[in-house]
């Protein structure tokens, strides 16, 4: 099959295509009363799901087939949806409490005169679609280039990934830096036109959000099954080696980790319409780390686990939450204890080794097998 | 100004003590004729009548003249007489402004308020000053002194030069001495007595004595000027030392805690190589013991209040440390050799701990006091200490060379190193690595749990308590260089004394963020942080 797809990829890419078709139209059409129905509750959790599902793929993408822990993939999330904050703001104009047409109502508030001079350009779509992608991936670059350079590797790059997004929480919670300090930006209209609280909308974004997933899921497929792909798995396994042998390492990590931030920032784009808010919180490294534990738990290296990892989580924590709330940090805790210990390779690793102890090895062409990291073993 | 109204407090209290002691004499019905004139007389008779009362230097008029200033001098419609009316609930009690005698309640309507303008209120103030300077009591001459510095009157000059030729208190002397250079200041009297007037203020060194120069140096002209000029320039120059100074002391004592919240973890991961996200719940296990050791003081032995923090310190070692023992027992030793797996999982469990915290403490802040001996502060120069930052700065120190100590000269400090730095080798030498792992990662705890109990003093004892740390004691142990604790002291003390040179210029949560970029910049350049183990253990 292309892209090395297993049996398992493709029920995924099947699954997304009919959630994306399905979902909308239990939703629209089927009267509220029947079983069939799809409340737009649920078709916003479950939106919000698939956004978190490709943020996990992204740190899937930089983890799994690189080795690299990044503790900041919430930065780049919530960067992405900072950036589709700002159009959304820009699209309210003098519909907001004050009825500026330029400034958001939060300037008004602060008595600001004018939009500081980052804001330009925002209430362009096209722009802000732009800036989705470049401005977490131009930190992911300018960061990568320093970190990998210098060849700062393993618990180190995660612990300085985490203060990168602690740096960023503390800035975005300062209201001089002009993106709405700890209220953040919330009190979205609409996006190009469409109202938000429309039924019709929120089905469109949960149907762009599955299809960004399944696109998410086809390029990092395309990437960890090409050339790069082995040499990006080289790098996690024996990092010293591959570039003895000639590779220039940084620049594989540098590709793989900007191409990730701009997957992640995409991720927070697409949620953040969804949730209709988006404030500082987003950057907490908290959420960076839970965001690790989903693809822990799906089974890291593997893409479908990732995404599914996420799935299941935030499925356990909606439940969790709304029947045991007292309890939830403790199911959490337990799992990151549990996964590490209990299910090194995740849910998915579990399902595959079953298989492979049932029946015949058939093992996907390009599936890598998670090696436990060599470095760390010696 | 608060300071003028406790002054103006003290000086008609004591005041009308002495006077009531002395009784009324014959003089006394002079004051009275005086006081009673202000009633119908305008500003400038005003200040006629204040004036005599200056110079007839009668300590027996401070309560009425400070009535006057304050607006509480009144006339009484009924006989015309001049009394002192004290707001007594809804009515006024009035008081004879001379004898201090209650005089009974009167009507508000049967009142009518001596007028004072500014320029009369000046005047009060400075002959009130002065004439206080003879007091008895040294606080009320002192504040007299502080008084005359501040209006700068020279008509207390006469009254300074007596006064301090028979001031005996030296320290009281000084002040009078720099109050009258601030009088002479506003005269024109010749220049050598000015420019030796200068001499004594700039010795004063602080704000005021700036202040005060400057204004010299705007009106004066010629010798005065250039003098007073040179002077600002040096009292700038040590204001700014000690500025300076401040800023290194506040250094000094966020470092001294980033050092406390950091010496556990350089020692589970700067020695160990263990990620321990749970660290700072440790530190928080520390701060809850402390809390509990209160309560239980507070309910059967309030006596031992002032020992609770040291009973609280081995007990908060013994917990956390016990607690870092299970979690090395069960969770962290099957994870050797896969760090990022050690992250996630400790990670896991701070958030259970948390919880459990939270569930048993509740998830709001728990009070826990300070004792007597922490509490206060002193001055020192130009700069102000509380006990509390003097104690953690010297506890944190403290733990620092206890660790050292037991690191560097006991058998189980010993056998920890050998079992990090060859762990087989140590192994085959008959140490019971296994053994070391766990005492070790308990001591890290251990420690952690110390600094919870000296943390305690400074932050909210909240099940948050051990998250805002988590970032800074990672960055300290980072910067600082992994497996070195001299690197974790200087470390957490550069970071902090650099953050606290910013905060002026940035501002708090600017400061703090250069700080971390600081760092992510400083990782690049030294991966392995300023103090970086050389040899064969790096590469391990």
């Amino acid at each position: 099959m292309p892209l090395g797809l297993s049996r398992i990829g493709v029920a995924f890419l099947l699954s997304l295509a009919v959630a994306a078709v399905l979902v909308p139209v239990l939703n629209l059409t089927v009267a509220s009363d029947s079983t069939w129905h799809v409340s737009t509750t649920n078709v916003v959790l479950f939106g919000k799901y698939l956004c978190y599902a490709l943020l996990a793929l992204s740190i899937d993408l930089v983890w799994g087939y690189c080795g690299i822990l990044s503790l900041g993939h919430g930065a780049f999330f919530a960067l992405g949806g900072y950036a589709m904050g700002m159009h959304l703001m820009r699209e309210i104009g003098s519909r907001g409490v004050y009825g500026n047409p330029v400034l958001p109502d939060f300037m008004v508030f602060l008595n600001w005169k004018e939009l500081p001079w980052y804001w330009y350009g925002f209430d362009q779509f096209w722009f802000a679609a732009l800036m989705v992608v470049l401005a977490p991936g131009a930190l992911a670059f300018v960061f990568g280039m320093f970190a990998f350079r210098s060849r700062v590797t393993g618990v180190y790059l995660s612990i300085i990934t985490q203060a990168m997004t602690f740096a960023l929480l503390l800035a975005f919670f300062r209201n001089d830096m002009g993106f709405g300090g700890n209220n953040g930006l919330t009190d979205f209209k609409g996006v190009l036109g469409f109202d938000l609280q429309n039924n019709a909308t929120r089905c469109g974004l949960f149907a762009l959000s599955a299809i960004a997933l399944a696109g998410g899921f086809l390029a990092c497929r395309a990437i960890v099954s090409s050339k790069l792909g082995k040499v990006l798995v080289a790098v996690r396994d024996a990092e010293s080696r591959t570039r003895f042998i000639g590779y220039r390492v940084e620049h594989y990590k540098l590709f793989v980790f900007t191409v990730s931030a701009m997957m992640a920032g995409v991720a927070g784009a697409l949620y953040v319409p969804q949730v209709g808010i988006i404030n500082p919180g987003e950057f907490a490294p908290a959420n960076s780390i839970e965001a690790v534990i989903w693809v822990a738990v799906g089974g890291r290296g593997t893409l479908v686990g990732a995404a599914l990892g996420a799935l299941v989580v935030n499925v356990g924590k909606s439940w969790f939450t709304g029947a045991l709330p007292e309890l939830w940090l403790f199911a959490l805790g337990g799992l990151f204890i549990f996964v590490t210990l209990f299910l090194p390779k995740g849910l998915l690793g579990l399902v595959r080794s079953r298989r492979v102890a049932s029946a015949a090895p058939v093992e996907a062409p390009g599936e890598p097998v998670t090696v436990i990291d060599r470095q760390a073993a010696e | 100004m608060p300071f003028g109204i406790t002054l103006r407090r003290i000086v008609l209290a004591v005041a009308l003590a002495v006077v009531g002691a002395s009784g009324v004499g014959a003089h006394a019905d002079t004051l009275r004729a005086r006081i009673d004139a202000l009633a119908t007389a305008d500003f400038a008779a005003k200040e006629a009548i204040i004036n005599e009362l200056a110079a007839a230097g009668d300590a027996e008029a401070v309560p009425a003249l400070t009535a006057l200033g304050n607006g509480d001098l009144q006339v009484r419609k009924t006989d015309g007489k001049v009394i002192i009316a004290v707001r007594d609930g809804n009515s006024y009690k009035a008081i004879d402004p001379v004898s201090a005698a209650d005089l009974g309640p009167v009507d508000r309507a049967a009142l009518d308020k001596i007028r004072v303008n500014n320029n009369l209120r000046r005047v009060i103030s400075a002959v009130v000053g002065s004439l206080t300077l003879r007091s008895k009591d040294p606080s009320v001459r002192r504040a007299a002194a502080d008084a005359v510095f501040k209006s700068r009157d020279a008509s207390a000059l006469d009254v300074l030069d007596e006064a301090i030729a028979a001031e005996t208190d030296n320290g009281i002397r000084r002040r009078m001495v720099l109050a009258r250079a601030a009088a002479i200041l506003q005269t024109n009297r010749p220049e050598p007595d000015r420019l030796a007037a200068i001499a004594v203020v700039a010795e004063h060194g602080n704000q005021d004595a700036k202040d005060l120069l400057s204004s010299v140096a705007a009106s004066a002209d010629g010798e005065v000027k250039r003098k007073a000029t040179a002077s600002i320039a040096l009292i700038e120059q040590s204001l700014a030392m000690w500025s300076v100074g401040q800023n290194i002391w506040y250094g000094l004592s966020l470092g001294s805690v980033l050092l406390l919240a950091a010496i556990g973890l350089a020692i589970t991961f700067g020695v160990m190589g263990v990620i321990n996200m749970a660290h700072g719940e440790m530190v928080m296990i520390g701060a809850y013991v402390t809390f509990m050791v209160q309560e239980v003081i507070r309910t059967s032995a309030p006596a031992l209040f002032d020992v609770s923090l040291l009973i609280a310190l081995p007990l908060a070692f013994l917990t956390a440390g016990a607690v870092g023992v299970v979690i090395e027992r069960g969770i962290i030793r099957w994870l050797y050799g896969r760090p990022l797996e050690t992250l996630l999982a400790t990670w896991g469990l701070s958030l259970v701990l948390q919880q459990a915290v939270r569930s048993i403490f509740g998830p709001t802040n728990r009070e826990v006091g300070a004792p007597s001996w922490m509490s206060g502060a002193f001055e020192l120069g130009g700069l102000t200490l509380t006990y509390g930052r003097v104690w953690i700065i010297v506890f944190a120190i403290a733990v620092f060379i206890l660790l050292l100590v037991v690191l560097k000269r006991t058998a189980f400090g010993l056998q920890m190193r050998a079992v990090t730095q060859n762990r087989r080798m140590a192994s085959s030498m008959g140490i019971r690595t296994t053994w070391v792992d766990a005492l070790t990662f308990g001591l890290g705890s251990g420690v952690a749990g110390i600094a919870g109990v000296a943390l305690s003093q400074i932050d909210n004892v909240s099940p948050n308590l051990g998250q805002s740390y988590i970032i800074d004691s990672f960055m300290v142990v980072v910067f600082g260089g992994v497996g070195n604790l001299w690197g974790t002291l200087v470390g957490a003390l550069t970071l902090g004394v650099v953050n606290k040179f910013l905060e002026p210029y940035a501002g708090a949560v600017l400061g703090k963020i250069l700080v971390l970029v600081f760092i992510i910049l400083f990782i690049q350049k030294r991966p392995r942080g300023m103090f970086a183990l050389k040899g064969r253990a790096v590469e391990s």
